[in-house]
């Protein structure tokens, strides 16, 4: 295996039909590529679908998957936005539940430290809203199930788009 | 004026210049079929006995005339059965349009009766595949699946089709181009990675050309034997692109692979650059990929981008079709000092040429060497197992004959359909089906649909009684435990049985008997003696298939042979 397994990004466009977003994910799990996200939606066009995918693979894999992406029929651009500056953001909120008032007050601190919302409350739940980098999310993950006993989780994926100006990704 | 979707379907076809259609009627081709009645004249219709043997006759017919093979069978099982052919045209890069019938589209999703989700199950294995939503979407997609498989690397394509577009009225045009905006097969080369190829070519001191599919599908083999006599490089071919380059042409050293001559072999372990075109580097190929072709600079010109870098990591990669890069490099070749390097193959040659042991009854190799006698511009399609290595090992393949073979998925059953498809191609030509009697056995009942076409095809049986390919593998790594492979197998058999021996039953089916139920033609051959004639005899047209049972050695080997994984310089030999 030839260069280091990392997490790697691809931006796809591919026609906006039945049967696409079966075919490309068919791809991952038909050749054992490593699927760590896929994001799909629309675009200011209404017959092209735009994806965010996050593959985990070393070089050689990668370049495969770019290629048999390429040669899909569908799929009418890939991008690869592992090194280019980009604005990348996931969408995840976390529930964390069956907490008294000094968990509530830690989750606060929590959200403030990593600069997410606080959307709702109960008597014993505090849900965040988080919009961040895939990482960072994961690491609030971590942290939150290492001091909570009952997190609900849900994330989106990352979507991501190419910077316009900035340098840094 | 509109028309209906059955009439646009008629309407495509004539216009993609189909003549030969194969196709299996069913409820949901009805009205298509009826179509069709109008224009029998125009569109040669075939009515094979299953659809699996529909889609091989398809291929066989692609492969023989480098046309589209054109398939028509309706939904669910009709659709179900066409799946292995499917596969098989996109492993060997084989261009088909397969039209399948589907249920009304108010009842897709309901499990309705013959509904299946064909497009969903084969998207695997197509270049394209589409069910038509929209009847106004019908000529485009029609127009875009002959496109689709026919250019850049050919392959399959399926297009599935509701009843309810099929009767509904809409545009009469069937469009004469179409632009796929994710579609651009490669058309060009890039001469300045060309010529990095050439200079590297050029600065080996023991150069190999390993020739694949892609040089016979693109129609360059002259290309291919001009450029390396210029070079004077050896050629090494795969088991696709076996009759790249004429058996008897001194450059040429022999197939490669896991059935391949140990000379062939040798020269791929022992080049310094090694010149691919056209392969895809198939593990039966390259044996261990750590090992293959260690001290080789790999140049890897291929259609395919996707190809390239896949199994073996390439220095110069070059995407192009193979004619285009070869009569490119033809400008520059000029001849390289390979005398040395030439002797030391034809030493690996000389010391272990390729020849079977004679003294088992009929030899396959001189039964494969008097078929090339016999026919020398036949058409040669195998089935899948011993008697295809035999065939790409001892069959020549020289200028006006052809070999068919199913490389890529290996499907048993492959042969006697496709040879079918490649007679109906072109009946002037002989065409020769080279099968077992276990690969026979799985589409045996396309007997009717040769005698009913009258189409003179040769089938030769190469019967052992065994599954052969996989009794040797029982036979070298598995202690001779000749499980499920005996096909002579009768209850009160001895448990646990080894091998033949006087007592065991008598064989089934008695494929004289089958060739004489069919209303066809049937000798079966014992003796060496025997071979020559009964070729010959079977070079009379009769109108109708010739089947030639040769009664072969029951445990021959196919040698010499990489078990599966090692390193192609690890030959079993004896």
């Amino acid at each position: 295996m030839s260069g280091k397994m990392k997490n790697r990004w691809i931006a796809l466009y591919v026609e906006n039909q039945v049967g696409v977003l079966a075919k490309v994910s068919g791809l991952f799990s038909g050749k054992s590529y490593n699927l760590q996200s896929l994001t799909v939606g629309t675009t200011e066009r209404e017959d092209v679908s735009r994806m965010t995918i996050c593959v985990t693979s070393d070089d050689v894999t990668f370049e495969q998957i770019k290629k048999q992406l390429n040669s899909m029929v569908e799929v009418i651009k890939v991008m690869d936005l592992t090194h280019v500056p980009v604005f990348m953001k996931e969408i995840l909120y976390a529930k964390v539940k069956g907490i008294d008032e000094a968990g509530k007050a830690e989750v606060f601190r929590i959200a403030q430290t990593y600069e997410v919302r606080v959307r709702d409350i109960g008597p014993d739940s505090v849900l965040l809203e988080c919009l961040l980098t895939e990482n960072r999310n994961n690491d609030l993950i971590n942290y939150l199930k290492a001091y909570f006993k009952n997190v609900e989780i849900v994330r989106g994926g990352a979507v991501a788009i190419e910077s316009i100006t900035s340098s840094c990704r | 004026m509109d028309i209906t979707g059955k009439k646009l379907i008629v309407k495509a076809l004539l216009e993609e210049g189909v003549d030969t259609l194969f196709a299996y009627p069913g409820g949901m081709v009805t009205d298509i079929i009826d179509e069709l009645y109008k224009h029998e004249e125009d569109i040669h219709l075939i009515l094979p006995r299953h659809e699996q043997a529909l889609i091989h006759e398809a291929e066989g017919y692609a492969k023989a005339s480098g046309k589209v093979g054109v398939a028509l069978v309706t939904s669910g099982p009709g659709a179900t059965n066409t799946v292995t052919g499917i596969a098989d045209a996109h492993a060997d890069s084989i261009p088909i349009v397969v039209i399948t019938g589907q249920v009304q589209q108010q009842l897709i999703g309901n499990d309705a009766f013959q509904e299946v989700d064909i497009v969903g199950m084969t998207r695997s294995i197509v270049k394209y595949g589409v069910t038509v939503r929209e009847r106004k979407d019908l000529g485009k997609i029609l127009k875009m699946a002959f496109h689709i498989a026919r250019s850049g690397r050919p392959g399959p394509v399926l297009i599935d089709i509701p009843k309810d577009i099929q009767v509904e009225s809409g545009s009469a045009v069937y469009p004469e181009s179409v632009n796929i905006r994710g579609y651009k097969p490669n058309e060009s080369v890039h001469i300045g990675q060309l010529k990095k190829a050439y200079k590297m070519l050029r600065s080996g001191k023991q150069p190999v050309i390993l020739a694949g599919g892609g040089v016979n599908i693109s129609g360059a083999s002259n290309l291919l034997r001009e450029f390396a006599e210029k070079m004077k490089i050896p050629v090494v071919t795969t088991i696709m692109g076996k009759g790249a380059i004429n058996e008897d042409n001194p450059l040429y050293v022999g197939n490669c692979g896991m059935h391949g001559r140990y000379a062939a072999n040798m020269a791929v372990m022992e080049c310094d650059v090694l010149f691919s075109i056209g392969t895809r580097f198939n593990d039966r190929i390259t044996g261990d990929l750590n090992e293959f072709a260690p001290k080789a600079k790999i140049i890897h010109v291929d259609a395919d981008t996707a190809s390239i870098s896949r199994n073996v990591v390439v220095d110069i990669p070059v995407v192009s079709d193979a004619a285009l890069a070869l009569e490119k490099l033809l400008e520059w070749a000029e001849p390289m000092k390979t005398k040395g390097w030439r002797d030391r193959i034809y030493l690996w040659e000389e010391g272990h040429p390729l020849v079977m042991r004679t003294n088992r009854g009929l030899n396959p190799q001189e039964i494969m060497e008097k078929i090339g006698k016999v026919f020398p511009d036949g058409i040669y399609v195998t089935d899948v197992g011993q008697h295809q290595m035999w065939a790409t090992q001892f069959l020549p393949v020289n200028e006006g004959a052809k070999m068919i073979t199913s490389g890529g998925l290996g499907t048993m059953g492959f042969g006697f359909p496709a040879a079918i498809g490649a007679k109906l191609s072109d009946r002037s030509k002989p065409v020769i089906c080279i099968t077992g009697d276990g690969g026979m056995q799985m589409n045996m009942q396309e007997m009717a649909t040769a005698v009913y076409q009258e189409l003179p095809v040769v089938v030769c049986i190469f019967n052992n009684k065994y599954l052969g390919m996989v009794r040797q593998q029982q036979h070298l790594f598995y202690g001779k435990r000749y499980e499920l492979t005996c096909l002579n197998r009768k209850v009160g058999c001895p448990v646990n049985c080894k091998g033949p021996s006087g007592a065991c039953p008598p064989y089934v089916p008695d494929f004289i008997k089958i060739a004489e139920a069919y209303g066809a033609y049937g000798i079966r051959i014992t003796e060496p003696g025997q071979i020559e004639d009964a070729l010959e005899q079977a070079a009379v047209n009769r109108g109708c298939p010739v089947i030639l049972e040769f009664e072969i050695a029951t445990e021959e080997l196919v040698l010499p042979m990489v078990k599966s994984g090692n390193p192609m310089s690890e030959m079993i030999l004896k």
